[in-house]
């Protein structure tokens, strides 16, 4: 295999994987966050308010590590700098 | 309708008008027109307020927004809103409005490209020594820099500059997302689904100009006076320098 196809190939399947793993962490992580919080909201409603902020900004930290692996991955695609200069060539 | 390409992922790339070195692009042209909306619109509206009991609709529109900005902003920094207001309000607004118009054909909003959300972030980046410095004095806020001890000082400022980033590349992939799923979806399966998650975009555009700002507020919160605590309020600084 030259070294056009195996930059092409690992591109691809660094981009899958990168998704992969960069969703499930995430993911467990906020359906921890949002579970507490619903309980904490049944159990004192008077404070929804406070708590469903606090919710969003904690679930924004949290999504931002997902939305990294996704830029990166849509880098991989449809940027890859090490594509463009094989392909320049 | 759409502008930009599947191989595109910033409307950067659309270049709309070229003389010479002056290159007008995609996200130029819609910022220009969303800046338009908003001042146009805000000029419109706030031409003849009026104080009666009757007011035009377009005035209580207005009304509930600036009301529930200030609420929001003088909850989180416990204090006064007025200073915040002008700074977080035109964030909030830029964001929504260039979130929300992604179903107009033939338009990009142009906070998914990666220029106009570092620029959003620089903006917050700066406004948070201005406002601490208003707030405490420049001794004052430079002191918090190395509050518990000098040694944490690297840090602090490790954090201010990653939290800036984390903002730009969070509103970015956000939004550069949404577009981009729909634009997959509209090759693959053409009438009902795309319009799901469009849909499902605007509810996400909205929430990430709220997160935006909100985050903006609480890092300004962050550099300014600690509050004494008020009798039954037990809302102290909700974040206070996190970085993600």
């Amino acid at each position: 295999m030259d070294i056009k196809t195996l930059i092409g190939m690992f591109s691809i399947i660094i981009a899958g994987m990168t998704m992969f793993v960069g969703s499930i962490g995430p993911a467990l992580g906020m359906a921890r966050a949002v579970a507490q919080a619903l309980s904490s909201i049944a159990q004192q409603p008077d404070e929804a308010n406070t708590i469903t902020r606090t919710l969003f900004i904690g679930l924004a930290m949290i999504e931002s590590l997902a939305i990294y692996c996704f830029v990166i991955s849509m880098i991989l695609i449809f940027a890859n700098p090490f594509w463009r200069y094989v392909t320049s060539q | 309708m759409e502008i930009l390409h599947l191989d595109q992922i910033t409307p950067d790339a659309v270049i709309l008008w070229k003389w010479k070195f002056l290159v007008l692009n995609a996200t130029i042209f819609y910022t220009w027109i969303i800046m338009t909306l908003i001042t146009v619109g805000s000029w419109l509206v706030t031409r003849n307020l009026s104080t009666e009991t009757v007011s035009s609709r377009w005035q209580s529109l207005l009304e509930v927004v600036v009301v529930g900005m200030r609420d929001q902003i003088s909850e989180i920094c416990q204090q006064e809103s007025d200073r915040f207001l002008p700074f977080i309000g035109t964030l909030f607004a830029f964001i929504a409005i260039s979130n929300l118009l992604s179903f107009v054909p033939g338009y990009a909003p142009p906070t998914s490209s990666l220029s106009t959300t570092a620029a959003l972030a620089i903006c917050v980046f700066i406004a948070v020594p201005f406002y601490g410095i208003w707030d405490r004095g420049l001794i004052g806020y430079l002191k918090h820099f190395a509050e518990p001890s000098l040694f944490i000082m690297p840090f602090h400022i490790l954090g201010e500059i990653s939290r800036t980033v984390a903002l730009a590349v969070r509103l970015f992939g956000n939004v550069m997302s949404g577009s981009k799923v729909v634009g997959i979806l509209l090759s693959l399966t053409p009438f009902l689904f795309p319009i799901v998650m469009n849909v499902l975009e605007l509810l996400i555009g909205l929430i990430q100009a709220y997160i935006f700002s909100i985050l903006a507020t609480v890092y300004i919160a962050s550099a300014l006076k600690a509050r004494e605590e008020k009798e039954g309020l037990n809302t102290g600084p909700i974040f206070s320098s996190s970085s993600g």
